[in-house]
């Protein structure tokens, strides 16, 4: 028999990425919820009370508005939309209407599924913050870092915290039972773990113990990375402890990842638990 | 004289309590089509996903082309091909994305054109899953089945919601994978079916295996014929190995003066009569 041809692992991985693409860009819910929501918000919150000062009553060499202060903030939602939300509701639906119990009978292996999944979040994560930071700068007129530290902070838990929001979500999404159970499921989680992190006003006007609280999860370390990334530094003393804390972020994210690769593992399911 | 392409021995699977199926013993031949019939939760899926390797036996040995499914791998899946009882697949790809995208899974895929003309879908190739009808999707999974040019193909109940058109399409389709050589394995609810198409039908109800024959011999099993006739204006069947005899003495009874009993027919039983006949029906529910 003549199998000289069996297709390796990266042109497999690649082949899922571009479908997984295609379905996510043809899909409205998903361009709407987790494509644009973020600029969508940005762009509402701006209009709202953009003008904001945040720095009011400090002493600062210059004033921070709310935009600016909200930026960092969508940065991260982005990486939790794309990575842990959209997968965690989506791998659901495919497991309910039989998507994956029909790959899983084919030669395809399943390594080059998860792989699929991860390349296609990095490749709509790297658009939808480039669109953000784009209307950030050219729309709202909020400032982007011009050094490269910054930039070399930015890449970095960009990687990371995709890496791990996509990891917890395909961990995640053998949680809800079904696939119409998924986004109520999954939403109230993102969206408690987003008010408990300081997404949406300033992380110093969050108590001290929900501060203490969200830290055992990683949005709060990824919006906290972000806010070096887009903050002038004098704001770092807007911070729990006056840092921002980049070593204890990059451990924590590290560690959820580890937790994620465990849970998925263990706990991903090809097919309906009805389905035994 | 070839080994058997699928092969089943002492096969046992309970849930619990429930027995799903209860010591089967079967072997497919190569290249036979084979149709494996029964009511609803007779235990056809649960054999057949046993087969394809999605479910654990209870005991028993299992092998489908010289391999234990419980131990399936790529090369043993590039040989297999499976279309499974449900599938609600709504994604937004085209029906010629889709297959091309699931044959670029497999060493030697036939041509995304040929896979989709042979199943009907050539016109509908461009239309995405989520819009077709449920006939039409029941053919993209044909198509999905097929793509990989599979040594042995499962098809579980494959053309529910098929009109008489398109059964007739589908069974020239599979005529042609049998010309190819391919095993088929095939569940079904319709007898016309497993009679066109299969060279041998087992029959399965409560998970046992109760007849396995060609359909010619199950048909005509040892009773001759069956004798139909209305007396007081009510229906009445007779199976009988003695019709002429037996008319005979129905005409003495019931022909009254000219000898006519109303509403006479004599036919041979069909698989339909011997399937019910098996699975205990007491009267004709099914059609």
């Amino acid at each position: 028999m003549t199998t000289t041809t069996r297709p390796g692992f990266w042109r497999l991985a690649r082949a899922r990425a571009a479908i997984e693409l295609r379905i996510f860009f043809r899909e409205r819910d998903s361009l709407i919820f987790v494509f644009f929501f973020p600029t969508m918000f940005l762009l509402i919150f701006a209009a709202l009370m953009g003008a904001t000062d945040v720095t009011q009553g400090m002493d600062v060499p210059q004033v921070v508005n709310y935009k600016q202060y909200f930026l960092p903030g969508m940065v991260a939602t982005g990486l939790i939309y794309t990575g842990f939300q959209n997968l965690a509701s989506q791998i659901p639906v495919e497991r309910d209407q039989g998507v994956l119990k029909r790959l899983r009978g084919t030669p395809l292996p399943p390594a080059t599924y998860f792989a699929g999944k991860v390349i296609a979040v990095y490749v709509v994560s790297v658009v939808q913050l480039a669109l953000l930071l784009g209307v950030a700068q050219f729309l709202l007129g909020i400032p982007l870092p011009t050094d490269a530290h910054s930039w070399t902070t930015f890449a970095w838990v960009f990687a990371l915290g995709a890496a791990t929001c996509t990891v917890l979500g395909i961990a995640f999404s053998s949680v809800p039972r079904t696939g119409k159970s998924a986004s109520a499921v999954v939403v109230p989680v993102v969206l408690i773990l987003q008010f408990l992190s300081g997404i949406y006003f300033p992380f110093s006007q969050v108590p001290s113990w929900v501060q203490t609280f969200s830290g055992f999860f990683p949005l709060r370390w990824m919006a906290q990375a972000m806010r070096s990334v887009f903050l002038p530094d004098f704001m770092v003393a807007q911070e729990p402890g006056q840092t921002w804390a980049l070593g204890t972020g990059a451990l924590i994210m590290g560690a959820w990842l580890l937790v994620g690769l465990a849970l998925a593992f263990r706990f991903f399911r090809w097919q309906p638990r009805k389905d035994g | 004289m070839n080994a058997p392409a699928i092969s089943i021995r002492g096969l046992f699977k309970h849930y619990g309590s429930v027995r799903a199926v209860e010591d089967l013993d079967l072997d497919i031949e190569q290249g036979e089509i084979f149709a494996l019939l029964g009511p609803n939760g007779a235990g056809k899926t649960t054999t057949v996903e046993i087969l394809e390797g999605y479910r654990k036996r209870s005991s028993g040995d299992v092998s489908v082309l010289g391999h234990d499914p419980n131990h399936a791998h790529r090369e043993w899946r590039e040989r297999i091909g499976i279309v499974l009882q449900s599938s609600a697949d709504e994604t937004p790809l085209s029906a010629r994305e889709y297959v091309s995208h699931v044959g670029s899974f497999f060493p030697n895929p036939r041509d995304t054109g040929e896979v989709l003309e042979s199943v009907g879908l050539a016109e509908l190739a461009d239309r995405r899953s989520k819009t077709m009808s449920g006939g039409e999707r029941r053919r993209l999974d044909v198509a999905l089945g097929i793509v990989g040019r599979p040594e042995v193909l499962f098809l579980d109940e494959p053309t529910t919601g098929f009109d008489p058109e398109a059964r007739r399409d589908f069974w020239t389709l599979i005529e042609g994978l049998k010309r190819d050589g391919t095993t088929i394995l095939l569940t079904t609810h319709y007898l016309e079916e497993a009679e066109h198409l299969a060279d041998r039908v087992g029959i399965i109800t409560h998970g046992e295996l109760v007849a396995l024959d060609t359909p010619a011999g199950l048909r005509g099993g040892v009773d001759g014929a069956i004798v139909s006739w209305r007396v007081g204006g009510k229906h009445r069947e007779r199976k009988t190995s003695t019709p002429t005899a037996f008319v005979q003495e129905l005409a003495r009874k019931h022909g009254k003066g000219e000898g006519e009993i109303p509403d006479l027919a004599i036919r041979r039983p069909t698989l339909e009569d011997r399937y019910l006949e098996l699975v205990g029906h007491a009267g004709r529910t099914e059609a």
